[in-house]
């Protein structure tokens, strides 16, 4: 029986070799992928040990989240407050043991926590644990203006709606504003009055960051990226021009301007754009067809996630959308080019994303990549990260991207959106108003840039978005806009 | 040195790592060495030394490793314990004792000849029978994470599965040294007992949806099968057939199944039907969320582990985020606080009980204590391997105990027990062969 015993013990030790085997593997190989995944709660309350860092805003320099210690069972934990509250809550997002993370809190856990590779962070954590001192983690700057943030924020009132605004030569995002909104101190324990909270929308859903991660019908914005595509395709240019009966043709339908009453007779194409002529659009995308008018909105940034530093599923990617997923038409025809050239047609955009639009056309065709974040620090005060401005891509030509921003300034000197004029600046924008057809359920919106003077490249872009609305673009949204362009401003020019 | 005197020496060894683990939770908790863990060292070598000073007067010529390797597989439960609660450690600590008194007190009564066993072995047969069944009697059995485990009885609760597996495992030596000669032959009337005992492990499955128990007494079946005949036939035609009726309970069992599904696919992307909540939640969140805690709890611990007593067990507020974190996950535990080091270590002193165990089985001279030891080794293996593999996800998830380191009293009296066995067996072996003038092998009297 020897044979059999001998060969039995080689069996039972392959068994709990196979376990040493495992548990390297779980330790070791997998367990950074484990460390990342939401519902990890021990790796979450574990790191509630951490002295975690601070994230700041930009100017005024405030502390956005701090720390506050407590000792729970001998051990010193470091539980999160926000004395800014509301202000920042979208962006900052929140760090619970009852409710995981969100926001910068999520994606740059690693650097507020000091677990991220980055050699002497782990040399200073060593130490940290050695000498049996919590560890200390690297504090954030976001870009955020929080004065402009309180005046976006202000100014949306208790309307539902976002407002992101951004430097179009340096990507910085400035402001990002999303209505309503929700003090993150309540998210622990007091999670129930977030989730009464109210607003001129259904859903309120005030946990979601309407900047980037609410789609919305673009609505007549959408028109800066069909004529960008027109004047790309050269078969138009500024000066085109075209015979306005009030309506437009699709299919054997009559798609009508917003006000028929009116109708233009000629006009050309910089004048269709100030006055948002919805059958001057409607023609130019007949007669380039979806997917030119697509593929120009592809290299404004649709159809990817804006790479911003907040959490992917916090992000949303415009484009079409279709039974709730983003959809790329296969032919032409699978889409109405028609009502998708002036922002119709199952075409929805998030604020940041139209953000990134005006800028764009703003500094003349260069797509940056939107930032929020500045710097990351290390507790001596070493930078350990610094963002450096990324341009994403030329989105269109300089002589389109300036032609478009000269129809935009004249939309805001004569056309639909004189409401957002500032004296000493020259402003362009685009107002957007999605209809659905019952009223006081409209989408309005307002996209602008604003430069020194006409030939100089935008400083700042701004996107502003108003759920449930009764007025227009021009009257509801293009007002908020100047408060907080006017708020940024202001800053450069008495730092 | 004698087999003795390096037991002693060992114990010595095991004492001093039961006093350092308890000074690193103690250290852990009030920042400060107490005297209580030089208190408990002393205690811990004491109650090792009554075991001692009847090995040397009962089974003088019995493996000297075998007692060391188990001080250490308990002082690794007692402080694990300890460090998860307080009182748990003192009850373990507890059961460990009264562990040491059934070890000596079966080597006192069995000190002349432990083979009168092997005239009960039907006796151990039915009586292993019986003890499986016992918790799918009404009112008497106790239904914990779905499978039914416990009895109760008056104030008594205790798991017959544990016992049961001893008795299982004394009846297979006496009956198979038995009849080997015509099991070998392979005649279909002499496969019968075989095919009664496939029936009674589907039994215990559907009885009382213990998946783990099954597969543990089957596996000590099919070994004990094939060191009885050297014929890897059976061993290949056991496994299929459990395959087969385990396969046919998959279809049946819904409990089954689910058990496999959360093996299979812990994590979900999208929202599945929760049974336990009634509405839309991600597994990990719901059935397969005991798992999910258990790779947590390893994966934190990293390589050097979080240190004995700095694990993360419990929510900020105290209410714990692992389940049966005492019995069922006492590994996931180990592996955090003292990461792959640690827990590598631990099972490496499995592996040496292992190789230890399986030494008294080569060097037994007759079938009966050949097949104990080797039973009694490859119980002891497997039953880690399943419950270990189950918190690794190698094999799913089941509620056995972890031999002398998981919570509880019953397991730890029934490995006592096993203990008892080998050491008695190898008495006999080593006596013998320093009878028979053989030259005993290094180190051993």
């Amino acid at each position: 029986m020897n044979r059999q015993i001998a060969r039995l013990m080689y069996v039972s030790l392959a068994l709990v070799g196979a376990l040493v085997v495992m548990t390297t593997y779980w330790q070791t190989w997998a367990a950074a992928g484990l460390a990342d995944r939401q519902d990890n709660a021990i790796k979450r309350v574990a790191e509630f040990s951490v002295d975690r860092g601070l994230i700041y805003s930009w100017q005024p320099r405030k502390r956005l989240a701090r720390n506050v210690e407590r000792d729970v069972g001998g051990r010193t934990l470091f539980f999160r407050r926000y004395p800014q509250g509301e202000l920042a809550a979208h962006v900052v997002g929140y760090s619970t043991v009852a409710r995981s993370r969100t926001g910068l809190e999520r994606s740059l856990n690693d650097y507020l926590t000091a677990s991220n590779a980055n050699l002497s962070t782990l040399v200073d954590k060593a130490l940290d644990e050695l000498r049996g001192k919590p560890v200390k983690g690297n504090d954030v700057v976001a870009n955020i203006d929080l004065d402009a943030q309180e005046v976006a924020l202000e100014e949306l009132g208790t309307r539902c709606g976002a407002v992101v605004a951004l430097d179009p030569r340096t990507g910085k995002v400035r402001v990002m504003a999303s209505s309503p909104g929700f003090d993150p101190n309540l998210v622990e324990d007091r999670f129930g009055q977030i989730s009464r909270i109210t607003a001129d929308c259904t859903p309120a859903a005030p946990l979601l960051n309407r900047a980037s991660a609410g789609l919305f019908v673009p609505g007549s914005t959408f028109k800066v990226i069909t004529a960008s595509a027109a004047l790309e395709s050269r078969k138009f240019t500024p000066e085109s021009s075209f015979v306005d009966p009030g309506y437009c043709t699709v299919y054997g339908k009559r798609v009508n301007n917003f006000d028929t009453s009116r109708p233009f007779g000629t006009i050309d194409l910089s004048s269709a754009l100030a006055y948002s002529v919805n059958s001057v659009f409607c023609n130019i995308g007949l007669k380039l067809g979806a997917k030119q008018i697509l593929d120009t909105a592809k290299r404004f940034g649709f159809y990817e996630r804006p790479p911003l530093e907040t959490p992917a599923d916090e992000r949303q990617s415009s484009g079409l959308y279709q039974r709730g997923r983003l959809y790329y038409p296969r032919l032409d025809a699978d889409v109405d080019a028609g009502r998708m050239a002036f922002g119709q047609e199952r075409m929805l955009v998030t604020p940041l994303q139209m953000a990134m639009v005006a800028g764009a056309i703003g500094v003349g065709g260069d797509l940056m990549e939107p930032q929020v974040v500045d710097r990351i620090v290390a507790p001596g005060g070493r930078v350990v990260r610094i963002e450096h401005p990324v341009l994403v891509r030329r989105a269109v030509s300089a002589d389109t991207a300036n032609a478009v921003a000269q129809m935009m300034r004249l939309g805001v000197q004569q056309g639909t959106g004189t409401a957002a004029q500032i004296s000493g600046y020259s402003v362009g924008g685009k107002t957007g108003t999605g209809e659905t057809g019952v009223p006081g359920s409209n989408t309005t919106w307002f996209i602008a840039f604003a430069s020194r003077d006409a030939e100089s490249p935008a400083e700042l872009a701004i996107a502003v978005v108003l759920q449930n609305q009764s007025g227009t673009g021009g009257s509801t949204a293009a007002p908020i806009a100047r408060a907080v362009m006017q708020a940024i401003l202001q800053r450069t020019e008495n730092p | 040195m004698t087999a003795r005197n390096r037991e002693l020496f060992g114990l010595v060894v095991a004492s001093l790592i039961a006093g350092v683990a308890l000074a690193s939770v103690t250290i852990s908790r009030e920042a400060q060495v107490s005297a209580g863990a030089v208190a408990w060292g002393a205690m811990f070598l004491g109650l090792y030394l009554v075991a001692h000073v009847v090995a040397r007067r009962t089974v003088p010529y019995a493996d000297g490793a075998l007692l060391p390797l188990t001080a250490v597989l308990t002082a690794f439960g007692i402080a694990i314990n300890y460090r998860l609660d307080s009182d748990g450690g003192g009850r373990q600590a507890l059961w460990v004792a009264i562990g040491v008194g059934v070890l000596a007190a079966t080597l006192i009564w069995l000190r002349h000849d432990y083979r009168v066993l092997e005239s009960y072995r039907y006796l151990f047969g039915v009586a292993a029978v019986v003890l499986l069944l016992l918790p799918s009697v009404p009112r008497l059995g106790e239904s914990v994470n779905g499978a039914q485990l416990w009895v109760h009885a008056g104030p008594l609760q205790f798991q017959p599965g544990e016992l049961a597996k001893i008795c299982l495992i004394v009846f297979l030596a006496g009956y198979l040294r038995e009849k080997r000669e015509v099991v070998a032959q392979g005649r279909l009337k002499d496969l019968g007992p075989l095919l009664a005992i496939w029936g009674a492990a589907m039994l215990v499955i559907v009885q009382t949806n213990d998946l783990g128990s099954a597969l543990l007494n089957f596996g000590i079946f099919l070994a004990m099968l094939y060191v009885a005949t050297g014929r890897t036939l059976y061993v290949g035609a056991g496994l299929a057939l459990f395959v087969g009726g385990a396969g046919l309970l998959y279809t049946a069992l819904q409990h089954v199944q689910d058990r496999v599904t959360i093996w299979l696919h812990p994590w979900t992307d999208e929202r599945v039907y929760c049974a336990v909540k009634g509405t839309l939640e991600f597994r990990q969140d719901c059935a397969s969320y005991q798992l999910v805690r258990s790779l947590y709890s390893i994966a934190n611990g990293g390589f050097g582990g979080t240190g004995l007593g700095e694990g993360t067990f419990a929510s900020t507020d105290g209410t714990p985020l692992i389940p049966y974190l005492r019995t069922d996950f006492v590994y996931s535990a180990i592996a955090q606080e003292l990461g792959l080091i640690g827990a590598a270590a631990l099972l490496l002193v499995f592996m040496l009980f292992v190789v230890r165990g399986m030494r008294v089985a080569l060097r037994a001279q007759d079938g009966f204590s050949k097949l104990l030891a080797a039973g009694l080794t490859f119980g002891f293996a497997l039953q880690t391997f399943i419950i270990v593999g189950g918190a690794l996800r190698v094999v799913p998830l089941t509620g056995i105990t972890l031999p002398f380191v998981s919570y509880g009293g019953t397991s730890v009296v029934a490995n006592f027990l096993l203990v008892a066995g080998l050491l008695l067996v190898s008495n006999r072996a080593n006596e013998l062969s320093s009878l028979q003038g053989h030259r005993p092998l290094r180190g051993s009297k």
